[in-house]
């Protein structure tokens, strides 16, 4: 008997409609409908979700928590990309 | 027309339909003891299952169904009219009180026990509480319009099981079709008629049980196909829950469901 290890998945939900997809967990399953079962299961029991996406683990590519300094460092001088220097009406809601 | 008000004659008296409220108390009471009895199998498994994904999984439908079975408790309590509530229900009676189906009180067994028992309920279930909902008791109803998406989740989560295990590898093959072999015995009580819920069927408050078998027949046979397993012959089939004679099994569930009431009546935390 083959005692293979369980794939992984990532678990994405959408707690309302017209709110993206984010990534709340993982989950073990033997194959894509039973990990969005187990997503169900585990990740939506309060209520939380209108919608559910399982990713195999396998499919994400990484970046290199070495790489942090070279892809990440170099942004923390341009504080002209952050929109803070004008004022955002209120009646434009959430942003 | 609807049972509700001919039972919840302000002043207790059932003297106008004496029959009928006590033939739906038992309707409902049994409905409750189904749901109970599976829900408390199912929660046997917490903290023991295969693995953390179905620990949360089995859980979920157990909570299922002990909602449910409060709901048909509660409303039970009512129709009786002797303040009963639904912990009395639950927790003080005896074995041959109970009226659940033998189905449910199996052992869990392995995951394919379970699993296997899960189908064959499940798939009754839905379709009846589909047509409860047609009911004309306005509160069996209500309590089945709750219950037919959760049980329409169940029929999903046993079915994917089924089919993996029965086309999965010989050892899971061999148990899920063992599993369905020993309690095949048990489904024929599904669709057996006790004489006191046949006024109800006349009345239009409970669903016709044999109206009900093409559905389930369908839905076993799908699944059973896509799982390459063998759906047995019908044969003799096993009865007497309906009326507390129930297997070796229900005892000692219900010792160990009942010992913390009983050993403190009315404990709260």
């Amino acid at each position: 008997m083959s005692e293979a290890p369980m794939p992984l998945w990532e678990v994405f939900i959408r707690n309302r409609s017209g709110m993206p997809h984010k990534h709340c967990g993982s989950v073990h399953a033997p194959d894509a409908a039973i990990a969005l079962q187990a997503a169900r299961d585990v990740y939506t029991r309060r209520g939380e979700s209108v919608s559910v996406w399982v990713v195999p683990s396998s499919a994400i590519t990484a970046s290199d928590p070495a790489d942090k300094d070279e892809l990440f460092e170099p942004t923390g001088t341009k504080i002209y990309r952050h929109p803070t220097f004008y004022k955002v009406p209120d009646d434009v809601g959430h942003m | 027309m609807t049972a509700a008000p001919a039972v919840k004659d302000p002043k207790g008296k059932r003297a106008s339909a004496p029959v009928k409220a006590d033939a739906l108390f038992h309707y409902v009471l049994a409905l409750a003891d189904d749901a109970l009895i599976l829900g408390h199998r199912l929660s046997e498994w917490s903290g023991r299952a295969p693995m953390l994904e179905e620990d949360i999984a089995l859980s979920n439908l157990g909570l299922d169904l002990i909602g449910q079975a409060r709901l048909f408790y509660a409303y039970a309590g009512e129709i009786e009219g002797r303040g009963r509530d639904e912990d009395a229900l639950a927790y003080l009676r005896d074995e041959h009180a109970y009226a659940n189906l033998l189905l449910v009180e199996q052992p869990n067994g392995d995951f394919a026990v379970t699993m296997v028992r899960h189908l064959l309920y499940a798939a009754f279930v839905h379709p009846y509480v589909q047509a409860l909902q047609q009911s004309r008791d306005v509160r069996l109803a209500e309590i089945a319009a709750k219950a037919v998406k959760e049980m329409a989740y169940h029929v999903r989560h046993a079915s994917e099981w089924v089919i993996r295990l029965g086309d999965g590898t010989e050892v899971s093959h061999g148990r899920a079709q063992t599993a369905l072999e020993e309690l095949w015995m048990y489904t024929g009580e599904m669709f057996t008629l006790p004489e006191s819920e046949r006024r109800l069927l006349e009345r239009g408050i409970a669903p016709d049980r044999m109206a009900i078998k093409p559905a389930w027949d369908a839905t076993l046979d799908r699944v059973l196909a896509e799982a390459r397993m063998q759906r047995p012959a019908d044969r003799w089939m096993q009865t007497g829950g309906r009326a507390g004679r129930h297997t070796e099994h229900l005892g000692h569930l219900l010792a160990e469901m009942q010992v913390l009431n009983r050993a403190h009546p009315g404990a709260k935390w």
